[in-house]
């Protein structure tokens, strides 16, 4: 480690001297290590199978003001693809019983679905919005898509000691085009592989936004999710706040569970 | 009968319900401006309604079980046709592996487009509440629906059928003639309790989600057929027996989304042999720019042609017009939302203009308006009879 460190602290000093040319062989070395790092996040947190929380959203505007979303989600995980998602609104009261459904893909764009309980009807809607906003909040859907190591690429940066915790820092590139943003810095812990921070950077490559993690749970002995999840958008001043509640693992949900038929009869 | 029915349930309305049960409420009151005096004196120029939706749902059995009482009432200033108590669902639900049995009043919608439903036939549309049919009367029913391998697929027996709402003599937005409702014929010797059936078999496969779906029973679109009353000129609904097969298919690509929705309709009709077979079709697209406005808003545009064979006498209103519109999402803290729609005529040069916009005042308090406009509406036209009620409606709902 402290190798590699040293000399990545060398290479930089050199970077000014040197034509670029030469550091193709230890670029690949950065995004080689960036993948790996990638890859093992993924393998720790594979095979939980299905899970279910509610979560509460907290929307503040740059004046402080502050409003409440209340919503429950089911995933289940699907091997050698994205996960499947489903959504259910409760608050605010006018969108109570919406529902959304989500079929993530590794490569692909999404598959995605909405209930509208006033009409009892289920639209099939485009997925290029990845970079709208989700209900208002400073979380876009790409955001709270499933994250699927095949969806960037990346670029280990350094180590970093933050809170007592020794961190990776990985770059990752949005694979596809129509994201709204250039890359993401990711600070991994070096025990678990959690995800404590990540900066978001837009397509001018200016800091866009903040996503904090906090209060980390392990469920059945592996699987370790946050409680908190806090959004800061630099560019605007507003902010979102995430709490989770009553994490479940092993629901026993299937595909079935995840149609356009389960949409309507979501709860 | 379900007046009756409803009135019954809300007596006994409990005062504390078991775990997983829950009460959802709301309460609207709705104003009506009308921009041109009214062609019957007896009809008015401003209108004010209160309106009160309850939905109550009970799950047990680890949600295999499900119950749900949703009932709607209307009280209107001047139209007792529009002042109404209905039942938009009750019903039971037991559910099976891969499989559920409802048993009561449904409600559901099948199709695609935005601008006309053509395939959607199991509910009756309340033409009281909205011109458009999009609300929807409770249909009584015993279905199955199965999940598989192949897609849904669903079965329906409806053993009651509901008339379709009309503005009594008080009311706008209706025909120079009042319909009179307690005169509806039927082509079938058992009325309203013909047994109807539907089968509805719907499937994703990847970009393209489609449906195929068989009705046989009594139309929901009733022919109007002028008679009298104790003298009094008016309207009497006829409702023809029909087998319909529809088509409703959407294909997503990117930002794309392409939508057709097509009916083949045979109806046994006695009285009028001409309109024995037809065909009806919508399609079009709707493209959406992402992220305008400061880059978080959605610009929609929509563009649908609308089709009918029927002509004469008998042409439908969405028989060779074209409905253009736009929608606009803010994706702000209100969920504010526009969406306009001008479907023209392209044989009469009648113009129908409908503007919705919706956005949340605080969290249990929404607004809505809708302005509709009826233009270049010739003697001859179908919406002829509607050159005077141009309106503008805003409404205020408070959930609870």
């Amino acid at each position: 480690m402290m190798n590699k460190n040293n000399c990545a602290v060398a290479l930089l000093l050199l970077t000014t001297l040197v034509p670029t040319s030469l550091f193709a062989a230890d670029d690949a070395t950065a995004e080689q290590r960036g993948l790996e790092i990638a890859v093992e996040a993924d393998r720790r947190d594979n095979g939980f199978g299905d899970s279910a929380a509610s979560l509460e959203m907290i929307l503040r505007n740059r004046h402080g003001e502050t409003s409440q979303r209340q919503l429950r989600n089911k995933t289940l995980e699907v091997s050698d693809d994205g996960d499947k998602v489903i959504i259910i609104f409760d608050t605010p009261r006018d969108v109570k019983g919406t529902a959304f459904l989500s079929f993530t893909h590794k490569v692909d764009s999404d598959d995605q679905w909405l209930y509208l309980p006033a009409l009892k009807r289920v639209k099939r809607i485009a997925s290029r919005n990845k970079s709208g906003p989700f209900m208002g909040s400073e979380f876009a859907y790409e955001d709270i898509s499933s994250q699927e190591v095949e969806k960037y690429t990346y670029l280990y940066i350094k180590d970093e000691v933050v809170d007592g915790r020794d961190h990776f820092i990985i770059d990752r590139d949005p694979v596809d085009p129509t994201s709204g943003y250039k890359r993401q810095r990711v600070w991994l812990d070096k025990a678990e592989y959690r995800v404590w921070k990540i900066d978001f950077y837009d397509r001018k490559d200016t800091l866009l936004k903040t996503l904090s993690y906090e209060d980390y749970h392990q469920y059945r002995g592996q699987y370790w999710r946050a409680n908190i999840m806090d959004m800061i958008n630099h560019q605007t001043g507003k902010s979102t706040r995430l709490k989770w509640q009553g994490y479940r693992f092993s629901n026993g949900f299937d595909e079935n569970d995840f149609t356009k038929r389960a949409l309507k009869k979501a709860r | 009968m379900f007046n009756r029915a409803l009135l019954v349930l809300l007596v006994l309305l409990p005062s504390s319900y078991p775990n997983g049960a829950e009460w959802s409420n709301e309460v609207g009151i709705e104003a009506r401006h009308f921009f041109s005096g009214p062609l019957n004196p007896k009809q008015y120029s401003n209108n004010l309604s209160l309106t009160f939706k309850s939905e109550f749902y009970h799950d047990w059995q680890q949600g295999d079980q499900r119950l749900v009482v949703t009932p709607f009432v209307r009280l209107d200033q001047h139209d007792d046709e529009r002042s109404q108590l209905d039942l938009r669902e009750l019903y039971w639900r037991k559910s099976f592996t891969n499989t559920d049995l409802y048993v009561g009043v449904r409600k559901l919608f099948w199709g695609v487009t935005e601008s006309v439903h053509l395939v959607d036939i199991i509910n009756q549309s309340d033409m009281v509440e909205n011109l458009d049919g999009e609300d929807k009367l409770g249909q009584p029913m015993v279905s199955l629906a199965h999940t598989s391998e192949l897609g849904d697929w669903e079965f329906f027996l409806m053993p009651w059928f509901r008339k379709r709402s009309f503005a009594g003599v008080e009311g706008r937005l209706r025909t120079p003639l009042v319909v009179d409702q307690k005169r509806a014929r039927y082509e079938s010797g058992e009325g309203e309790k013909h047994l109807d059936s539907a089968l509805r078999w719907s499937h994703v496969i990847s970009d393209w989600d489609v449906g195929l779906s068989w009705f046989h029973g009594t139309d929901r679109t009733p022919q109007l057929i002028a008679a009298t009353t104790n003298g009094t000129p008016i309207l009497f609904p006829y409702y023809p027996q029909l087998n319909q097969l529809g088509l409703d298919l959407q294909y997503t690509y990117e930002a794309w989304l392409w939508k057709l929705e097509s009916v083949w309709r045979r109806h046994d009709n006695r009285n009028s042999p001409t309109l024995n077979r037809s065909t009806a079709a919508v399609g079009g697209f709707e493209y959406t720019w992402y992220g305008i406005l400061s880059g978080v808003s959605d610009l929609g545009l929509v563009l649908e042609y609308q089709y009918d064979n029927r002509n004469g006498s008998t042409a439908p209103l969405s028989n060779n017009d074209i409905a253009v519109g736009s929608r606009i999402t803010l994706n702000d803290e209100a969920d504010s939302a526009l969406l306009a729609l001008i479907s023209t005529d392209l044989d009469q040069r009648t113009r129908f203009i409908s503007i919705e916009a919706s956005r949340r005042l605080a969290n249990s308090l929404s607004i809505n308006l809708e302005a509709r406009f009826f233009s270049n509406t010739t003697p001859q036209a179908l919406l002829y009879p509607l050159r005077n009620d141009d309106y503008l409606e805003i409404s205020l709902t408070h959930y609870f």
